[in-house]
């Protein structure tokens, strides 16, 4: 409902400052004093984007997400989702951990289901189920969402993962580094299915990787991250290549090249703006 | 002659020698395979062998033992022993009156107790250790009660009981609580901290409330735990209800081994003791069975 609202006020215009993270800093105590992880940071970013936050190991672009999901609360600043403050975890972000976080007692239905029936408990339960076959069908796992996370692959656990936050149908998606513990081969087949699944239905996403390739096959904009500690953006870059894309299709690119090589160099670039 | 042959041709024809050596350890690891299972059932047999030879032995050591020592009556042999347990096994349902009865209705009194007291135990302490692991404040503020409490023997809350309770079933029953309360509480409280964080920020994510996430993840996730706990305190209250029963008296697998040696009956404790140990082994298979059919977390 409030959806709608914010598109009208815009004039059906997407919302630039859909997802809004005004200000925000984070810390915490160490035992060697204080460990500022983000610095004074101000991210908007526009409804519908697929928008990566990229960065090395360890800068604290988990921490950026995790503060969008609600679980952790900025130190200072505020962020807005839909012009609302996001105060708290909300059933209107979906998050796909790093590890999948199946519950390894319920078949890979249930645990998707596990996640409407408490977000979506609104619905009738007919209609959650229908959800749940849904995206378990367009993830391909069809033919195995009756089996326990420990019958599965690390890729079809990562699928059950995604079907999961897709299926509550939120206003964000939040991808925390999701193919960081496949293999190689496994990682491509996932991320390719994650293009199809979001060009069809475009939400907005905001993923966190360490990973060039991926940040470029799938986002509309890059967001390079500065080394910890203070981490911050450093690059906000427009990835220029047209939907829907294809992996093949960019590999024969001279662009992609380019824009690889640029963002290789400016994260491995030693960073001496320390606060 | 034919070594020097046999050494020019492995030399001559490298790449055949890596073929062979290629494709041969499957023959080899197929038969070492067989010998396994070989070895295996080869083990058992002797195994099975060795436990009749330790029991001959011992039987024998015992015979030699008490058939020569001048006969007090205190050192029964062991065919007085068997006499005495076929004796027992016989006719275990008589009732001659309110205690002299038979050895099942003793064995069903220290099980019914058994099974109140640990009953009891697990209803207060399951509850009470999700509360406690979920709660960081309280597990802290409860926690120096159960430290003091729990090395206490539970006989020690014997005489508490007589005197505050002034019933001996009422007692014997405490008693039990108190032994099986402790392995429970502290493993429902262990398996409910040892919950994956991952899993409670899944929760926290798609809103699921406290009735969801104790369901759904706490109790599934600490079960394996939890059953550990109720093994455990399983077979301490069956430890505990023999000696309790000893001094309590009325019926009861303590109260006949208390009874028999006030007979100087020793051949009946010998009987009492194995069908004590056989009750003790059951109970404890029976709580495994259990931990079986839960699915592993």
């Amino acid at each position: 409902m409030p959806d709608t609202t914010a598109h009208d006020l815009a004039g059906s215009l997407p919302d630039p400052k859909f997802l809004h993270l005004e200000n925000i800093s984070k810390g915490y105590h160490h035992k060697n004093g204080w460990n500022q992880i983000v610095g004074d940071t101000d991210i908007a970013i526009e409804e519908g984007q697929f928008v990566s936050l990229l960065g090395p190991s360890g800068c604290g672009k988990s921490t950026v997400l995790s503060m969008i999901a609600g679980l952790t609360e900025p130190d200072e600043g505020h962020i807005w989702l839909d012009r609302h403050p996001i105060t708290g975890p909300g059933h209107d972000r979906g998050v796909v951990f790093q590890q999948h976080v199946l519950l390894p007692w319920m078949t890979g239905r249930e645990n998707v289901l596990f996640g409407l029936d408490s977000a979506r408990r609104n619905l009738p339960r007919a209609q959650r189920e229908e959800l749940a076959d849904h995206y378990l069908e367009t993830v391909k796992l069809g033919h195995a969402k009756d089996r326990r996370p420990g019958e599965l692959s690390g890729g079809m656990q990562q699928r059950v993962g995604i079907a999961r936050a897709f299926a509550l149908q939120p206003k964000v998606l939040l991808l925390d580094e999701p193919f960081g513990a496949l293999d190689a081969l496994t990682r491509v087949d996932l991320q390719n299915e994650l293009l199809r699944l979001w060009e069809s239905e475009r939400r907005t996403v905001v993923m966190v990787t360490h990973d060039v390739d991926e940040a470029i096959v799938l986002s509309d904009r890059i967001l390079v991250l500065s080394h910890g500690p203070a981490a911050t953006v450093t690059q906000d870059i427009a990835v220029p290549f047209a939907r829907p894309r294809s992996q093949d299709e960019l590999n024969k690119d001279p662009r992609f090249y380019d824009l690889r090589a640029a963002l290789l160099s400016s994260l491995t670039a030693p960073t001496t703006d320390t606060a | 002659m034919s070594i020097s042959q046999t050494a020019h041709v492995a030399a001559g024809d490298v790449p055949a020698g890596n073929h062979a050596a290629g494709g041969q350890p499957t023959i080899p690891a197929r038969r070492t395979l067989r010998r396994d299972r070989k070895s295996r059932s080869g083990a058992a047999i002797r195994a099975a062998l060795l436990f009749l030879l330790l029991t001959v032995l011992f039987v024998g050591a015992w015979q030699m033992a008490t058939s020569g020592a001048n006969d007090s009556g205190l050192a029964p042999t062991p065919a007085e022993t068997w006499q005495r347990l076929v004796d027992v096994l016989s006719d275990p349902f008589y009732v001659a009156g309110p205690n002299s009865v038979g050895i099942f209705w003793h064995l069903l009194a220290s099980l019914q107790r058994v099974v109140i007291g640990f009953g009891l135990a697990a209803v207060v302490a399951i509850p009470l250790g999700f509360v406690l692991g979920t709660s960081t404040a309280l597990r802290w503020a409860v926690d120096p009660f159960v430290q003091i409490l729990r090395p206490v023997s539970p006989l020690a809350w014997l005489p508490l009981g007589l005197a505050l309770l002034s019933d001996a079933e009422a007692t014997a029953l405490f008693v039990i609580f108190m032994s099986a309360l402790w392995p429970i509480l502290l493993n429902t409280i262990d398996g409910v901290r040892g919950v994956n964080p991952l899993y409670l920020d899944l929760a926290r994510t798609v809103e699921a409330d406290r009735g969801t996430v104790i369901r759904k993840i706490l109790l599934p996730a600490a079960l394996p735990s939890m059953i550990t706990g109720l093994r455990m305190s399983l077979s301490t209250a069956w430890l505990v209800i023999i000696a309790a029963e000893m001094l309590v008296g009325g019926r009861g697998m303590g109260y006949f081994v208390w009874n028999e040696w006030n007979k100087l009956n020793i051949p009946s404790i010998l009987v009492a003791i194995l069908l004590i140990g056989v009750v003790g082994l059951v109970l404890d298979r029976a709580v495994t069975a259990i931990q079986k059919v839960v699915p592993n977390a």
